[in-house]
Formats: structure tokens, C-alpha cells, sequence
């Protein structure tokens, strides 16, 4: 006989016999690899979109000179275009601007609109150029017109010749739709008007937001940029193409890194279910195998024929995880957007698009990590004497190799190590790794942990108690652990990482709930709609406001962003009344802050936010110069508070400072706290009787809170998906590895009944054994994954996002989900046990000897 | 040569003027029509007149490199009052456009090297300014000097040209004075004066290295609000410095479906004395004809021109001198360096502009 043809009956035998559980192993894998996989697409594709339609607004510019608030003064242009080495210079000015009718949608109600000199982008960003009607190119130059998108006409459902109202200040003006960008990306919602009718329409005369440069062949970028970004001094940045790609990836970086880390962890549980299907499939069959060696198959024979089980089922289970992961990439990018609704990338229809070499990476990562689950329990079988592999009840000692103590326990220090690390390139990096090495070490340790707890548990239970089931159901726990603790893995596991999640969510949401109360103080916040940094409100509408009744304090904000640093993304400034004296009673402190009522006279405070704290490594007591004025000007870091509303860092300071240094007397958000006798309509009221009224938007804080804990839901959205998977899988595992075991202990129950215990009593002994067992790993499990979830929310969080939260546990939940997964796991192993116990009892006896 | 100017125009600003006729100019208050009895003004009508839709200034000739190689060049800045944005406070408003076109001829290369650039004028980048001729878009320039002499600065990324320009006649006026018919309703006209004979000296550059040359030039200075008639399908222009010092002007606009709607054609000798000729004593008549490879448009690049008594033959310095501003712009137009002979005999060099050979030119 060819070996060829044995290892195909070998291997079809097998598969015939135990379909299920190949089943079961080959949706893990498929379910594992498809996870990965389409977060790598929706995230790739997201990213590139993103990062493709940012750069079709800046065209192919050598350099782009911006300023350090949002807009500049447009005496710059002419003095770059006349710079020498600058063969081009595209002045542009870019502002979003509120449509009327999309308020409702306080996240997605701005329209981008580039102002352009056609003549100058047409050398530099042609994608930007309207197509006006047919002899009808001045509309080009026109002050009453605008071109848009493709998704824009569709979102604003206009289209050429209609007219479109927008917001601009406190008025609405009109402009007519002169025609299309053809050139605009799929899905990318712009207008481009002319430049100086954007200046004259939306009262930006003057200003810019910037400058981009094509340099004359043969002039030396870096140099040029080096000299020019030295002449023009602090107030002005110069930046090339690649820094801004640069911020854009910094942008979303943790973002995305997290969700990948996210997918690894359902493509380890699903390997961890491969190996204990593969490990258990094993070990059962050690005796046909021991025979197999009997009969003159060498070891590597074997090992081969393990290694290509294993293979196939990667093959098949990964090829059906890439198919699954594109199409849930596909249904998911268009169900919930490219950002899978976080809102981090705005404004972005990406498509998904296949790369194969990504596909083929990630189908060689399912099948490696299927093969490794193959091949550990395949050298122990290779390895075993025949002899003693033949003698039956050797299976628990096969499994104890895989098991050494100090490799367990070697996980967890380390993993507790890892804990005290700083972050690597701004990403938690050893964060995640001591959250792998306490899941592994945890499940490694638990054959010993087991045999212990069970054997300590059987010693002192009280002797009334004891009854023969629940007896040789400890028994069996205490002194077999190895395949005990495999199915113990699978709950462990997905239980533990469940636990996890649920704890960081809940201290998150809860910890944003707080802090919302506090930095929503007022009852209302009114603004105006075009806002931006477009401050909105000049001192006569400030002082129309104050004299309104009704209100028992007003605080007026200017909130703008400021580019600090060019390579990062743009910070926030807060320039606002804020108690010099506490600022607790502004702001959501930590408890790094200056000692109330000490700091100096003479010194301007700033507040800073964790995140600047972070990534700027600023601490309190530090002087700062800010470029917010034409000098820059010296502050003091009074104090840190948190925020969890901008990732990249906001700055608070007292307004009255802010309005001496620039001069800047506009403000555009106005806090109002009501008085006792005067409803919220009353007021609305009164507010919108103003004569720019109807240009306002009027937000109560109980509002913005439900929105924001709307928009906290929605970005966990896909968080709450991810552990959903992570239960099925755990689930499957539990089921995969208890109708093994109890298929592999056909002789031992054949035993029992043939001894006279009842079919009736094996069923009960397999359900306390899964009983025990479950209870157990639901108890680890939660131990594991508190520990988890302190990593997640004292390293994860802070090291990503730059923000700390406090603990909150959520029992109640947690109670549940023990509780379904406790029943589910005693059923699934009572389920398994009854094949077990079927009509082989003779058969079973017989096949022992 | 006006023709060359409406031709650029629609190409470089594509063809805001669709129905750039009376209608418009009827209705532009803000614009004055063009009227028989304003009599120009120098130096003040060298500069920008703003009050009118569109300006240009047109300047072509011949140059000999020091190794007696021929090479002709064509330079033309125009300004164009968009009409629009009056109210507009900001430093960006589109009030007026300059629009500059380049382009050299050399037999060597075998086909017309061209360049252009627009803008907005504005930030003292761009601008035509009144008073003497004084244009500049970025770095190119034309300038008029105190003494009378132009000077030309414009480099493109291959080629470019710093010619002075130093006139050796006094200027020209078109026909009725300066006020030059354009067709038969009396509103279709523009002020429109030439300075024949130039004495060209400079360099021009290509490949990063110049060589200097020198000359004979023709420049035009013409300034309008309405143009064309509406049955004009396109025009053939030549201007000419003939070798006895005297000065030829002739062009004709052509009807749609064939036929001539207007032409015009004068003869200055050395000394001063204008010859003007009679619509019905001028005729053009194709020799020659060559196709454009790129465009498939059929030009008569070879003419023989009847003016009265005298029989003009227009011969090419090369059949390659299409101008194709497609991809920016929109149109395609043949301005080349000719050859002109009398009698057998080569007695001058000019420019042949051929307009409206693609499609109809719909100005």
C-alpha cells in the first residue's frame, strides 16, 4: 500500500468521523483572519481616501507656508510669489462654512469652500477647477457664484443654475451653482469659489489660509524651505506635502493602531481554538497513531501528516476568512462609513480596494498560525514511545509538556514588567504586548492552577457533601488538569478579554459623563453657525447679548485652532474667563496644578490639556511662548486639565489676556446660565428676537451631553462587535474542546458503566465537571481580565489618546454575561457528553484492550 | 492684426464673449463703445485704457542670430475688463485679467515653441498700467521708455526673450485716424495704431544658453469693447516690414459659408504717405495649402494677396507654426513668420495670422 493513499484515509477518516469540529476549527480560523482582514481594508482604505482628497486640495505644491492660527494676512502673498526660486505661488483661502437646513446635524453641517485664484491653481491643483457652463468661463471670477462636487450637489441637492444659501457671519447670502468639480474625489464634498469673492462674501478681507509654492527647477527644497521658513519667523509655518501627510497619519494613528490590536486579539482566540482542536484530535487519536509507528511509519511521516491536517484546515479556514473579511469591509464602509461611524475621518467615501500581496500576507498569517497549532500537539505525538502511547490513560501526560510552570509564570512577570515601560513612538506598544503575555501566561499556568484548586477543593470539602458523582467529578478535575485546563483556555480567554472591554468601556463612559457635566456648566451655548475660527460675534452683538434679561451670567469664549508644531495636528485655544484664583471651578482639573490663588500678578496662566502635557512634554510651572499675537508671548503652565473631546491637545487662557495681546475682540461662543424664574424656551426666545437671530445656534447642555455620549456609543460601536465575536468564539471553543475531551474518555465512561454507574449519572458527572470547570474560568477570567482592563485604562488610553479616566466596574453586566456564559458552557458540555455515553459501551470497553 | 488679438484672447480667456456684439456693449455702462470722432493721444494712448473691454499689444518680427539663421517671434500681452466685481472691496477682486502669449519660430526646430500665462491683475504682480505702455504678468514685462524704446523680458521654462525695441518711424494710424472698422455696423470698431519697422537687438534663450540676435519688429496697439460681427466665421491678417522702409497692412474677415464680411489693407511708404485700398480692391488667394497633423485643420499657410494694382506672395518660414492652446485653453489658431515677394522678388518679412480654420471662431 502507497503511503499517499494511507495518509488520504488517514486524513478523510478522521474529517468523516469529526466533522463538527472541523467545522468548528475552520470558521475560528475563518472568523480570526476575516476580523484582521477587514480592518485592515475599511482602515486602509479610510486612511488613503482621507489622505488622497487632502491632497488634491493642496494639488502638487513643492512647500505650503500657512500661518499659525487658521488664517493670515494676504501682504504675504505677494511677497512670496516675488520670493526668488518661487516659479508659483497659489494663494488660497479655505473655509467651512454652516448650510442652513443641515443644522440639525451638529457634526456634519459645513460645506468646504476653497477660494481660489483659477490662474494660479490651475498650475497647481487643476482637480480644483470649476467646469462652468458652455461660454460662461467668467463665471469663474464671478463674486456670486460656486462650484461643487459631485457628493456635494447630491448632499445639498442643488444642481447647475440653482441657487444655494449659506451662512456667512451673522447674515445668510446667496450664491448661484455655476457648475461642477468633475475632478473632485468620489464622495469628497467641496466648493471652490473665486478668491477674492469668498474674501468679499464671507467677510474674510484680507486674510488667508495659505500660500502654496512651486520652486523653480534646480533649487534645493530643503534649503529653500530652511531659509524661508527662517525669514518669515514665528508666526508662520512652512510646511512640504510630506509633513502634511504626516500629521494626517499622526492624526488617526492611535486610532487605528488600536483597532488592529483589536482584530489580533479575535486572531488569537481563534488560534488558541485551532490548537486545543487540533491539540485534543491529537491526543485521542495517540493510540492509532502509536500503532501507525508499530507498523514502521517514521516519525516525520507522522509529523507530516499532522502538519498537512493542520495545513488544509489554514488554507480552506483562511481563503473563507478573506472572503468574509472583504465582504464585511465592503458591507461595513458602506453601512457605517469608512470610520466605521467614530467620525474620524470626515467626509470620506472610501472603497475597498484588494490588494493582493495585503491578501496574501494576511492568508499566510492564518495558516502559520494554524500550522503552529497543528504541529505542538504533532511533535508530542511524534515524539511519544509507542509503547507507553498504546498503554491507555496516557493522554493527560502528553499534554503536561505543553504546561511548565515557569513559563507561565516567566509571562506574567514580564507582563507586569512591561506595564512600568513608556510608550514606543507615541503607541502603547508594550501595553499591548503585557496584555498578550498575561492571556498567555494565565492560560498556560492553568493545568497547574487546576489541579491544585481542585485537589486543595477536594481535601477540605466538608464530608456531608460528598457524594460518589461530584467526588470522581473533582477527582477527575484535580488529577487530569491538562485537558481540563484546555477547555478551561477557551472561556478564560474569551471571558477574560470580555471582562476587559466591558471594564475600560464603562470607565470611559462614565468618566466622559462626569466631565461633561463639568465642563457643560451653563444652560445654554449659543454660537454662531459659521463659527470656525471665523469668530463670529464683534462687540456689538457681544454687547447685545450681555444687556439681554433673562440670564444671570454670560461667559463669551474665542475658541480657534492654532498649528504648533507642523508635523502635528492643530491644537485648540480657549481664550475664556477662567478663575485665576481655582480654576477648579472652571475646568476639569487634575490634580497637576499650581497651589490655589498662587500664581503671580504679573504672569499669564495657560491650562493645559493632558494631551499637551503628552505629546508636547509640558508640565506645570513650565514658561510657554505661544505664536498667538505678531510676537510670540511667554506663559506660565498653571495647571493640567483633562479633556476627552480633542486628542491632540487644547490650551485654556483668560480672554482678557487673549484680547490684549491680539487686539482680537470677536468671540464665537457664548455660555449662558439662566435665571431660576425664566424657562429654557423663554429664553431661546429672547435669543432669537436678536437681529442676527436666526443666524445663531442654540444649544442647551443637556443636549450636547446626550450628543455627545451618542457620538461616545457610536464610535464603540464596532468595539461592542469585536466582543461579541470574541464570545462566539470562546463559545465554540468551550463546545470544540469538551465534546473532544468526552469523546477521548469513550473507554473511561464504558468503564463506569459497566461498573454499574448509570447513563443518567455520567450525563450529571460531565455537567459538574463542566460546571467546575466553567465557574472556575469564569472566576479567573475575571481576575485576568480586571488585570486586562487596568492595562487598557491606566496604559492603553493614556499612552494613545492622552487621557486618563477613572475605574468603574460594571457588575451588573458582568454578573449577566458569567451567568449566560456559565449555562452555556455546562449545556454545551452536557450536549457533547451524550454521544459519549451512546450505544458504545461495549464497543468502548472492548476497544481499550 | 486686431484679429490676432480677438483670436489670443478667446484662447487664453475661453471665449467669455460668446455674443461679444453690440449687446454687450449696449449694456456695460460701466464700458465706452468705440466712436470715430476721439482722436488718440500720445504718449497717453500708449497705456491702458480701462474704460474699454478689451486691450492688447501685439508685437512680431523677424530676428537673425549672429550666425545668420532666421528665427520669428510673436509676443502679445492683453488685458480684458471682466466687467464683474466692481463692488468687490478685496485685493483679489477679478477686475481685469492680463493674459500674455510667447512664441518663437525657428526652421532649426522645426515647429513653434509657445508659452503662455494669465492672471488676475493685482498685487502688483500683474497689471497694464495708463499713461505710457507699461504691462508686466510676474516676470514678464513690456515697457515702454521715456526715449520710445520697448523693452520685452519674458521667459518661459525652455525658451525666452529679452529683446529693446527701437522704433525708426513714426507711429501709424489705422485707418480713419486710429479708429479702425471691423466690420459694417459703425460700432464694430477699435482704436487701433501700429508701429512698423522696429529695430530689434537682445538675445533669446534656448536650452539655458542665449544667443543675440537682431532685427526688424511690428507692434499694434489696439483697444476695443465690441468686435466682431456674427456671421464672421474667422480672418486672415498679415502686417509686414517691407525692405524700402515702407509698411503693409491687409486683412480680411471671412464669412460663414464664404465671402468676406469686412477687410482692410494699407500701404505706408518710407516717407509717411498711407495708401488705403478700397474692401472691393482687396483679395486673398490660398497657393498653398498644409495640414495640421494634430488638429487635421487645413491652412492656406502660403497666399497670394492682391491689394489695387500690387500682387503680394506670402511664403513660410515653416508650415509648423499652428498655435495649439487646447489643452488650456480652447483655441487653435496658425501665426507664422512669412516671407513676402513681389514680382519674383523677396521684398519683406511679416506675420500671416489665420484664425478660425478648426471651427468657427465664435466671438
Amino acid at each position: 500500500m502507497n503511503l499517499t493513499a494511507l495518509y488520504r484515509w488517514l486524513l478523510l477518516g478522521e474529517w468523516r468521523a469529526h466533522w463538527i469540529r472541523v467545522m468548528v476549527a475552520l470558521i475560528a480560523i475563518a472568523v480570526g483572519v476575516a476580523m484582521a482582514f477587514s480592518i485592515h481594508l475599511i482602515n486602509t482604505a479610510a486612511f488613503n481616501e482621507f489622505a488622497a482628497a487632502s491632497k488634491s486640495l493642496s494639488g502638487q505644491s513643492d512647500l505650503q507656508v500657512h500661518g499659525r492660527k487658521a488664517l493670515f494676512d494676504e501682504a504675504l502673498y505677494p511677497l512670496l510669489a516675488n520670493y526668488g526660486g518661487v516659479a508659483l505661488a497659489n494663494p488660497v483661502l479655505e473655509l467651512d462654512v454652516a448650510v442652513p437646513g443641515k443644522l440639525q446635524n451638529r457634526n456634519d453641517h459645513k460645506l468646504k469652500i476653497i477660494g481660489i485664484d483659477t490662474f494660479r491653481a490651475i498650475q497647481i491643483a487643476p482637480d480644483l477647477l470649476g467646469l462652468p457652463e458652455e461660454g460662461k468661463t467668467l463665471d469663474r471670477f464671478a463674486s456670486d457664484t460656486i462650484f461643487l462636487s459631485p457628493a456635494a450637489m447630491e448632499w445639498l441637492r442643488v444642481k447647475q443654475d440653482d441657487s444655494l444659501q449659506l451662512h456667512a457671519g451673522l447674515e445668510v447670502i446667496t450664491l448661484r451653482v455655476a457648475g461642477g468639480l468633475v475632478r473632485a474625489r468620489a464622495g469628497q464634498r467641496i466648493a471652490v469659489m473665486d478668491i477674492g469673492a469668498a474674501q468679499w462674501r464671507f467677510q474674510q478681507l484680507g486674510v488667508l489660509s495659505r500660500v502654496e509654492l512651486k520652486l523653480q527647477d534646480g533649487i534645493n527644497h530643503a534649503a529653500f524651505k530652511a531659509r524661508l521658513a527662517e525669514e518669515l519667523g514665528e508666526s508662520y509655518v512652512v510646511t512640504e506635502q510630506l509633513d502634511h501627510e504626516k500629521r494626517i497619519a499622526n492624526m488617526s494613528r492611535a486610532y487605528r493602531v488600536n483597532l488592529n490590536m483589536l482584530a489580533l486579539v479575535a486572531l488569537f482566540t481563534g488560534t488558541f481554538l485551532v490548537f486545543s482542536t487540533q491539540a485534543l484530535s491529537v491526543i485521542r487519536r495517540r493510540h492509532q497513531f502509536a500503532l501507525l509507528r508499530v507498523l514502521g511509519v517514521t516519525r516525520q511521516q507522522l509529523l507530516r501528516q499532522v502538519a498537512l491536517e493542520g495545513m488544509i484546515l489554514g488554507i480552506l479556514g483562511s481563503l473563507s476568512g478573506l472572503v468574509l473579511g472583504y465582504t464585511v469591509a465592503e458591507l461595513a464602509s458602506q453601512f457605517l462609513g469608512g470610520d466605521l461611524g467614530s467620525n474620524f475621518f470626515p467626509g470620506v467615501k472610501p472603497s475597498i480596494h484588494f490588494n493582493p500581496l495585503i491578501a496574501l500576507l494576511f492568508l499566510g498569517i492564518g495558516i502559520v498560525v494554524t500550522l503552529m497549532g497543528s504541529i505542538i500537539p504533532a511533535l508530542e505525538a511524534a515524539r511519544a514511545k509507542p509503547a507507553s502511547a498504546l498503554r491507555s490513560g496516557s493522554e493527560d501526560t502528553a499534554m503536561a509538556k505543553l504546561s511548565a510552570p515557569w513559563f507561565a509564570i516567566g509571562c506574567l512577570a514580564v507582563a507586569i514588567l512591561f506595564t512600568q515601560l513608556p510608550p514606543v513612538f507615541e503607541l502603547p506598544v508594550f501595553g499591548y504586548l503585557a496584555i498578550s503575555l498575561l492571556l498567555i501566561g494565565g492560560i498556560a499556568l492553568m493545568p497547574h492552577f487546576t489541579a491544585w484548586f481542585f485537589s486543595v477543593f477536594l481535601t477540605y470539602m466538608p464530608k456531608k457533601h460528598r457524594n460518589t458523582l461530584l467526588i470522581l467529578a473533582l477527582a477527575r478535575l484535580a488529577n487530569a488538569p491538562n485537558q481540563a485546563a484546555i477547555a478551561l483556555g477557551g472561556i478564560l480567554a474569551s471571558f477574560s478579554l470580555m471582562v476587559a472591554m466591558a471594564i475600560m468601556v464603562t470607565s470611559f463612559r462614565i468618566s466622559i459623563d462626569n466631565w461633561l457635566g463639568q465642563v457643560l456648566p451653563a444652560d445654554l451655548y449659543v454660537r454662531i453657525v459659521t463659527s470656525g475660527d471665523q469668530g463670529g460675534f464683534e462687540p456689538v452683538a457681544q454687547q447685545a447679548i450681555v444687556v439681554l434679561p433673562g440670564f444671570t451670567r454670560i461667559d463669551f469664549f474665542r475658541v480657534q485652532q492654532l498649528l504648533w508644531d507642523p508635523n502635528r495636528p492643530e491644537i485648540t485655544l480657549f481664550a475664556r474667563p477662567v478663575d485665576r484664583a481655582d480654576p477648579r471651578n472652571t475646568l476639569p482639573m487634575t490634580d497637576d496644578m499650581l497651589a490655589p490663588g498662587s500664581i503671580p500678578d504679573d504672569v499669564m496662566p495657560v491650562w493645559i490639556s493632558e494631551a499637551i502635557a503628552d505629546l508636547y512634554g509640558y508640565r506645570v510651572g513650565d514658561k510657554i511662548t505661544l505664536p498667538i499675537a505678531a510676537t510670540a508671548s511667554e506663559f506660565l503652565v498653571a495647571g493640567v486639565w483633562r479633556d476627552y473631546g480633542r486628542q491632540f491637545g487644547a490650551i485654556q487662557m483668560l480672554l482678557s489676556d487673549y484680547q490684549k495681546l491680539t487686539g482680537d475682540l470677536r468671540i464665537n461662543t457664548a455660555a449662558m446660565w439662566l435665571k431660576n424664574d425664566v424657562t429654557m424656551e423663554q429664553a431661546v426666545d429672547v435669543l432669537r428676537q436678536l437681529p442676527f437671530g436666526p443666524a445663531l445656534e442654540i444649544t442647551r447642555a443637556s443636549d450636547l451631553r446626550a450628543l455627545s455620549l451618542e457620538i461616545f456609543d457610536r464610535s464603540f460601536a464596532v468595539t461592542y462587535l469585536l466582543e461579541i465575536i470574541a464570545v462566539v468564539i470562546g463559545l465554540l471553543g468551550v463546545a470544540a474542546s469538551f465534546s473532544a475531551q468526552t469523546l477521548a474518555r469513550v473507554k473511561e465512561f464504558g468503564m463506569l458503566r459497566h461498573i454499574g454507574v448509570l447513563r443518567r449519572q455520567i450525563l450529571a458527572l460531565l455537567a459538574a465537571e463542566g460546571g467546575f470547570l466553567t465557574s472556575l474560568g469564569i472566576l479567573l477570567g475575571f481576575i485576568l481580565g480586571w488585570g486586562i482592563s487596568l492595562i487598557l485604562v491606566f496604559i492603553v488610553n493614556p499612552q494613545s489618546f492622552h487621557w486618563t479616566m477613572q475605574l468603574y466596574l460594571p457588575w451588573r453586566w458582568l454578573f449577566a454575561i458569567a451567568v449566560i456564559l456559565f449555562i452555556s458552557a455546562a449545556l454545551t458540555a452536557l450536549l457533547s457528553g451524550r454521544s459519549a455515553v451512546s450505544n458504545q459501551v461495549i464497543r468502548a470497553v472492548r476497544e481499550d484492550w | 492684426m486686431w484679429i490676432k488679438h480677438s483670436t489670443s484672447i478667446i484662447a487664453c480667456v475661453t471665449l467669455f464673449f460668446s455674443v461679444l456684439g453690440i449687446e454687450v456693449s449696449a449694456e456695460s455702462g460701466r464700458l465706452k463703445p468705440v466712436t470715430p470722432d476721439y482722436n488718440l493721444s500720445f504718449p497717453v494712448d500708449f497705456g491702458a485704457h480701462d474704460d474699454f473691454r478689451i486691450e492688447w499689444w501685439y508685437i512680431t518680427g523677424w530676428l537673425e542670430t549672429e550666425d545668420k539663421k532666421p528665427l520669428g517671434f510673436q509676443v502679445t500681452f492683453f488685458r480684458y475688463a471682466t466687467e464683474q466685481n466692481h463692488d468687490n472691496p478685496s485685493r483679489f477682486a477679478a477686475k481685469y485679467l492680463i493674459i500674455a502669449h510667447l512664441a518663437l519660430s525657428d526652421p532649426a526646430v522645426g515647429k513653434l515653441m509657445h508659452a503662455e500665462k494669465s492672471a488676475r491683475e493685482g498685487f502688483d504682480l500683474a497689471y497694464a498700467k495708463p499713461g505710457n505702455t507699461e504691462v508686466k504678468l510676474d516676470d514678464w514685462t513690456l515697457v515702454r521708455e521715456e526715449n520710445g524704446r520697448y523693452q520685452v523680458d519674458m521667459q518661459a521654462d525652455d525658451f525666452g526673450l529679452q529683446l529693446s525695441f527701437t522704433p525708426t518711424q513714426m507711429v501709424m494710424l489705422q485707418d480713419q485716424k486710429g479708429f479702425s472698422r471691423k466690420g459694417p455696423k459703425p460700432e464694430q470698431a477699435s482704436y487701433y495704431y501700429s508701429e512698423p519697422q522696429l529695430s530689434v537687438s537682445g538675445k533669446v534663450f534656448r536650452h539655458h544658453k542665449h544667443v543675440v540676435v537682431s532685427g526688424r519688429a511690428w507692434l499694434d496697439h489696439e483697444w476695443s469693447t465690441a468686435l466682431l460681427d456674427s456671421e464672421a466665421d474667422g480672418w486672415d491678417w498679415v502686417g509686414a516690414n517691407l525692405d524700402d522702409g515702407s509698411a503693409l497692412i491687409a486683412f480680411q474677415i471671412r464669412r460663414k459659408g464664404g465671402g468676406k464680411v469686412w477687410s482692410y489693407a494699407a500701404l505706408r511708404d518710407g516717407s509717411g504717405n498711407m495708401t488705403f485700398f478700397e474692401p472691393d480692391q482687396i483679395e486673398f488667394t490660398p497657393i498653398r495649402t498644409w495640414r495640421s497633423p494634430q488638429t487635421d485643420a487645413i491652412y492656406p499657410v502660403a497666399m497670394r494677396i492682391r491689394t489695387g494694382e500690387f500682387e503680394w506672395l506670402l511664403t513660410p518660414l515653416l508650415d509648423a507654426q499652428e498655435l495649439d492652446s487646447r489643452q488650456s485653453t480652447a483655441e487653435v489658431y496658425w501665426e507664422g513668420a512669412v516671407t513676402i515677394t513681389k514680382n519674383n522678388k523677396p521684398i519683406g518679412q511679416g506675420y500671416l495670422e489665420l484664425t478660425g480654420y478648426v471651427k468657427s471662431l465664435t466671438l
